[in-house]
């Protein structure tokens, strides 16, 4: 048993680590979020360069053809800077998704052009009531055309397609298709955009049914987690920096225990995301019996953590904490937004005891194991 | 990263399985209210029954007696004794910390003379180094050896000595020089606990068993053949003990840990509140998959510092996540024991309505305990800030 990385998997995130802090500092980032600019397509275009677009996806469709693992190693970096736009939501999301219930030709259509970095997509999944629960899922389909609302779409006004998770399957609407209307939804992170998404008879492409679409939903989850991973790492050490320049009584405040036990609270919540994201993502990755119930614990603990982690960090900062030009509020942003996406801490507990406590408490009423 | 137990460590898992199998005794659990000497004895036969088949001592080298075990198999051995519901073994300390002292700092004499005796439970150990007015600040201790001939006199206290009451033998932390810096004056010496001028009372603890013991020493003589590395090195032969107290052994914990939880949930299908079944009520559902997720963290934590360590040799000083981790959680999970139960969970062995023995009033105290024995919440919080973060020292 070797729980650590290998050699090419430290090589693929030092390189990822790399490559975001020369092409995406935080200057940038600032720039891209106080212009309001979702992205920037330089960026993207070097990012598909290096491969990221396709990293878990097959080389038939311009993939990399890598692991659960290297993906969520990727996204830690990509979180650790806090790179601004659609790469969660194109590629964990969306890309994720269409690999899991499309077919072969419409792979070869949507995801290749992902892959290469040619497009951008996300997925079309809240509706008024904005659960996360599949079973909530109203918005139908007929005659090929769509009617309806969707909310909480991130990226969509740079999405070259949206995935739209109906109550017949999962469907593909073009960016450019009649009756499609998106609206803003200005929101906390200023890094990562919501809309509002409108149908009016608009057509879509049915790719597949939503059988495949919890377990892909979890592999973007554990994404996902691991980029509150590399958050909450970025925030540490911003904080443990801060803790050792800023002097009061003569000192750094860093000597001051109610200082350093906070920093060492964010180091165990931030170490236990990691083992958590890295976990999960393995145990998908390998189909494991319990690959369900990791992903709920990692984004359940992730979602308390992220959040305490930001809040003890900018407490450490005091009021240059609270200052607009301190960096730190665009990662506590962030932190909020990654809680409740995909479920937050409370969503993902009850999914936990319907997998872990139902199934041994109420003998003879089986559970779909995969069930969101 | 592969999660999967290599070829080796599956044969070695299953060699161990079906020994334990085979021998694991079935009524410890029903010993609760034997005396705590009857109890001992009978922790004294399985060790020696482990001792015989070449299960005691697995992380010794095997020219010690030991099994030579890596540390995976370490982590192995720890988890199946705890999903055997194994007793615990009668010499812990002797095998897991002075052993290992013994094997990395003592003389070929003392390793002769002392280790085979740990193996076979022949000879139980314990430890002297905290004090009264030396906890946390274990290097202020005050407990003083004298050179006087061929000998040291010892005088002074020492306090929560686990198994000081049966001990033969005892690992104690001395001043041997009271002119320098407090960490650059201690000795380790092997005390024989007959030795006149010693005098043992049993502590009486939170849960009404006495577990540890207060030891003093009045003119002691220790020869000083029985000094373990050098005189005024001391400190480094005790820092040597206490990282091994941060060993594989946690693995079993988590697994004692999940087994507890199973249990609490098995609890909540059967116990009945408003009228359904309180597995059925959101908020305790919201609690038991809080502990059932941070035990799962536990091991990912475990397996993930175990891997690194593995890797580099070295215990590091992030293992103090892990102490953390599991004394605050064995905390909530006994709270979360005593919200689901009731009334219940606060009824003794002894009251013929108690749930499980008595085991879940006598957990809710005993856990208490974890975030201060074996380095308090505080002082592992301290390491983190210091030795990992890299912060200025506090103190």
């Amino acid at each position: 048993m070797q729980f650590g990385l290998n050699e090419s998997q430290e090589i693929l995130k030092q390189n990822a680590r790399q490559f975001f802090g020369g092409e995406c500092p935080m200057t940038h980032v600032r720039h891209l979020a106080e212009n309001k600019q979702p992205y920037d397509p330089a960026l993207w275009s070097k990012m598909a360069a290096q491969g990221y677009m396709g990293i878990i996806f097959p080389e038939k469709y311009d993939g990399l053809g890598l692991g659960t693992v290297e993906l969520i190693l990727l996204m830690e970096e990509a979180g650790r800077a806090l790179l601004p736009g659609p790469f969660w939501s194109t590629v964990a999301v969306a890309g994720g998704v269409i690999d899991a219930v499309a077919s072969d030709a419409q792979k070869m259509r949507y995801l290749a052009p992902i892959c290469r970095g040619e497009a951008r997509s996300t997925l079309a999944l809240l509706e008024t009531g904005a659960t996360w629960d599949l079973a909530d899922v109203k918005l139908s389909v007929s005659g090929g055309k769509l009617s309806g609302e969707k909310l909480f779409v991130l990226d969509a006004d740079v999405a070259d397609f949206i995935l739209v998770a109906a109550k017949s399957g999962v469907f593909l609407v073009e960016a450019r298709a009649p009756g499609l209307s998106i609206t803003p939804m200005p929101a906390l992170d200023l890094t990562r955009n919501f809309y509002a998404v409108q149908f009016k008879d608009t057509p879509a492409e049915k790719l597949g049914t939503r059988t495949n679409l919890a377990r892909a939903l979890d592999i973007a989850t554990s994404a996902l987690v691991a980029e509150m991973a590399g958050g909450m790492q970025r925030v540490l050490d911003l904080t443990v920096d801060y803790a050792k320049m800023r002097k009061q009584f003569g000192k750094p405040i860093g000597t001051f225990q109610a200082v350093q036990h906070k920093c060492a609270d964010m180091y165990l919540e931030t170490e236990s995301s990691r083992s958590a994201a890295y976990y999960a993502a393995w145990a998908l990755e390998h189909d494991a019996p319990d690959a369900a119930t990791a992903t709920s614990i990692a984004k359940m603990y992730a979602s308390d953590a992220c959040r305490s982690v930001g809040n003890r960090g900018i407490q450490i900062h005091g009021g240059n904490g609270f200052a607009w030009e301190n960096d730190i509020h665009l990662y506590y942003r962030r932190a909020k937004a990654s809680e409740t996406m995909l479920g937050d801490a409370t969503f993902h507990r009850e999914r936990i005891a319907r997998l872990v406590v139902d199934s041994v408490s109420t003998a003879g009423c089986s559970n779909d194991r995969s069930s969101r | 990263m592969d999660l999967n137990l290599t070829s080796e460590e599956t044969q070695f898992r299953d060699e161990l399985r079906s020994w334990l199998t085979a021998n694991v005794p079935t009524d410890w659990a029903e010993r609760r209210e034997e005396s705590l000497e009857s109890r001992f004895e009978y922790l004294r036969t399985w060790q020696r029954k482990l001792f015989e088949g070449g299960w005691a001592g697995v992380s010794w080298p095997k020219q010690y007696g030991g099994r030579g075990a890596n540390l995976m198999q370490q982590v192995i051995f720890w988890q199946e004794m705890a999903l055997a519901s194994a007793p615990p073994m009668a010499n812990t300390l002797g095998l897991g910390l002075i052993g290992p002292t013994i094997i990395a700092f003592g003389t070929e004499t003392q390793k002769t003379r002392y280790l085979a005796k740990i193996l076979s439970a022949e000879e139980i150990w314990c430890q002297g180094f905290s004090e009264p007015n030396a906890g946390s600040d274990l290097a202020s201790l005050q407990t003083e050896a004298r050179l006087d001939g061929g000998s040291y006199l010892v005088n002074g206290l020492k306090t929560w000595n686990s198994y000081g009451w049966v001990a033969n033998w005892c690992e104690l932390v001395v001043r041997t020089d009271p002119n320098v810096p407090k960490h650059k004056g201690l000795t380790v010496l092997l005390v024989d606990m007959k030795s006149p001028g010693i005098n043992v009372r049993p502590l009486r603890q939170i849960t009404g068993e006495s577990e540890f013991a207060e030891v003093s020493f009045r003119d002691v003589r220790v020869p000083i053949e029985n000094i373990v590395g050098n005189v005024n090195q001391g400190w480094d032969v005790a820092i040597g003990t206490l990282m091994h107290e941060r060993g594989t052994f946690g693995a079993g914990l988590q697994i004692t840990f999940r087994r507890n939880m199973e249990r609490l949930i098995e609890l909540a299908g059967q116990l009945q509140r408003n009228g359904k079944s309180v597995a059925q009520d959101p908020l305790i559902r919201q609690k038991l998959a809080q502990c059932y997720a941070e035990i799962e963290i536990m091991r990912w934590n475990q397996m993930r510092a175990f891997s690194r360590i593995s890797a580099t040799g070295v215990p590091g000083p992030e293992g103090s996540i892990q102490k953390i981790f599991w004394s605050e959680l064995n905390q909530r999970l006994q709270q979360v024991a005593q919200e689901l139960l009731g009334p219940y969970g606060q009824l003794e062995a002894v009251s013929p309505h108690s749930v499980d023995k008595g085991t879940w009033a006598y957990g809710y105290l005993r856990s208490r305990g974890n975030t201060i024995e074996a380095g308090t919440s505080e002082i592992q919080r301290n390491i983190i800030g210091h030795f990992v973060l890299g912060l200025p020292r506090s103190y």
